[in-house]
């Protein structure tokens, strides 16, 4: 109704003055909160700044790095993925072992670890598009599903002994004093690929068009169910990535891992100033979220604080964000 | 009931003959023929539930009908889809404004039809050419003077009436046939419903008819070369504003008048 009354009012200004605020807000508010929680442990400990320090940040972001990628492309579709964490630790336990208990060949045993992540992202989407059940409850099932199906198969044993080509994404090199991992310079890659594809073609267009109005989207021609099956498939070739970069750094095929990734994943997301609604957001705010927990978690460490309150300042910033983004809509409506 | 070309023998652009379509007990479509002539604005008008919106969904290929066919100049074409509605040069504005509103003007526009770059970049990198799209989406603004400047504007910042006319301007850009209006000034105040009927003229002066769906008779008469009047999953009748009153419109419409078909000269 509200509706009806507004749209009489000639250009409103006021209105596109307190846009144009809030706007801003939720793009380079996330880049704003790293870049000052950083300045604070700056100023606290000389330990922080330094190269290999940030190198570690970002070593230990790597895994959720990708992760949320393919957490962010679902959630621009208006979706929500909870299986990624449960689908990775499945992945790298189908490549470890296969590669140290079957003796694959290890290349072959990525190649089969990541198929799986594809099947499940594709089972996901298959469900959601072809039977038309809502993303929450169909990845809540695949969640438990790939939990169950990866403790059965791992028969809850640890894969060690993981040989060098499984691992070597957690391998580093130097640039001066800081040792890099290969692990992040691949997720900044994918960040990079991520962004111009959502940016710069059209596939990238019907993404945020879909998430932002399915019917318009279906209207204009596009294959939404198409483009949706597509979008949970490439997600799940994320988790696959995600999988090795995680035998990389673990060294191990743990059948225990990933059972909190999933809400990580969408913390860094929603941190990012994407909206849970669909349709809105950035990429590149996600890798800016993943940051953000990951120098909080490094930060507090650092001065010695009990890593407890890390969770509590994510939980804060969550809420946070979500005020924000839930402003910028209504102003938008 | 089956019609061919009119009395003076013109081809209509767009006809059905026929369409019956059901919904489980209720007939929505029942025997309902139509035609659209070149370079007319035709309103459709009926009560709700006399399948204003069914024959239109079929007529624009949101939705197969279970009996009777549909020409486009003359020739039988079936729509599976909106899509072949569209290959066909029929282009609908949906009531709802079918616009992805996060999403800018020009981006709205070529929504579906993006135009890639020249050269490598489009074919191998499947890179857009954001500038040519907005530089055409800016041209076909201004064809239809609807004065918005920047077409990297989000729709979500516009009034009512301009994302009106980005819709319409949208489906002018590309239909080369027929231009369906579902019920376009229903959300506006009345300044912008006269800008959108305004528009709906300038598109039937550049030649291409326009079907208007309408509640509004006031509007339907202003604008409106010819009326057809739905009735139970029928046409009745057909009318000319200038030699019917608005309340015969309204008593045929709601069956207290028996219409009379109106032939076009």
């Amino acid at each position: 109704m509200s509706d009806v009354v507004r749209v009489e009012q000639p250009a409103p200004r006021l209105e596109g003055g307190l846009r144009s605020l809030i706007a801003p807000l939720s793009t380079l508010g996330p880049l704003f909160a790293l870049l000052l929680a950083s300045a604070y442990f700056a100023s606290r400990t000389d330990r922080f700044l330094t190269g290999p320090n940030l190198s570690l940040v970002v070593q230990q972001s790597m895994v959720v790095g990708v992760l949320a990628i393919g957490q962010t492309l679902i959630i621009l579709t208006a979706g929500i993925d909870l299986s990624c964490g449960a689908v990775m630790a499945l992945g790298s336990i189908v490549m470890t072992r296969l590669a140290v208990i079957n003796g694959v060949n290890p290349y072959l045993a990525i190649a089969l670890g990541i198929l799986v992540c594809v099947a499940f992202g594709a089972l996901n989407g298959g469900l959601i598009t072809r039977v038309q059940l809502p993303p929450f409850i169909v990845t809540l099932g695949t969640l438990n599903i790939a939990f169950a199906i990866t403790h059965i198969y791992s028969q809850n044993q640890t894969v060690t002994n993981v040989p060098d080509s499984l691992t070597g994404f957690g391998n580093t090199f130097q640039i001066g004093q800081t040792s890099i991992t290969y692990g992040t310079v691949l997720m900044f890659i994918l960040y990079l690929l991520t962004w111009y594809v959502l940016r710069q073609t059209a596939v990238g267009r019907h993404v945020y068009a879909v998430g932002n109005n399915p019917e318009a989207a279906r209207l204009s021609g596009i294959n939404t169910s198409t483009l949706l099956l597509g979008v949970y498939t490439v997600a799940g070739l994320f988790y696959g990535i995600a999988a090795l970069l995680l035998v990389g750094r673990t060294n191990v095929g743990d059948p225990n891992a990933g059972q909190t990734e999933n809400l990580a994943s969408i913390t860094a997301v929603v941190l990012g100033g994407t909206s849970l609604f669909g349709g809105r957001g950035r990429i590149m705010g996600t890798l800016v979220g993943v940051l953000i927990v990951g120098v909080f978690r490094n930060g507090l460490q650092l001065i010695g604080v009990d890593s407890v309150y890390q969770i509590l300042v994510t939980g804060i910033l969550v809420i946070l964000a979500v005020t924000v983004d839930q402003f910028a809509r209504r102003r938008q409506q | 009931m089956s019609e061919t070309p009119s009395a003076n023998g013109t081809t209509p652009v767009l006809e059905a003959r026929g369409l019956v379509k059901r919904y489980g007990h209720v007939t929505a479509l029942d025997g309902a023929d139509f035609e659209l002539y070149p370079g007319e604005i035709l309103a459709v008008i009926g009560d709700n539930g006399a399948g204003k919106s069914t024959l239109i969904k079929a007529l624009s290929g949101a939705l197969i009908p279970d009996e009777g066919e549909i020409l486009v100049d003359g020739m039988p074409v079936q729509f599976r889809g909106p899509l072949d509605a569209r290959r066909h040069g029929i282009e609908t504005v949906y009531q709802d404004l079918a616009l992805a509103t996060a999403l800018d003007i020009s981006e709205n526009i070529f929504l579906g039809r993006e135009i890639r770059r020249p050269g490598i970049a489009g074919s191998l990198l499947r890179m857009l050419d954001k500038r040519r799209m907005r530089r055409e989406a800016n041209a076909y603004m201004q064809d239809l003077k609807i004065g918005i400047n920047s077409m990297g504007q989000a729709v979500e910042t516009l009034s009512g009436g301009q994302r009106q006319g980005v819709a319409v301007a949208r489906s002018a850009a590309f239909a080369s046939n027929v231009v369906i209006m579902d019920e376009p000034t229903a959300a506006l105040g009345v300044k912008e419903s006269h800008m959108v009927l305004d528009l709906i003229r300038k598109v039937r002066d550049r030649g291409l008819p326009v079907i208007l769906i309408s509640h509004n008779m006031p509007q339907v008469f202003e604008v409106a070369d010819r009326v057809h009047i739905q009735r139970l999953g029928r046409r009745v009748a057909v009318i000319e504003p200038r030699n019917f009153k608005m309340s015969d419109a309204v008593a045929i419409m709601t069956g207290a008048m028996v219409g009379e078909r109106v032939e076009r000269n």
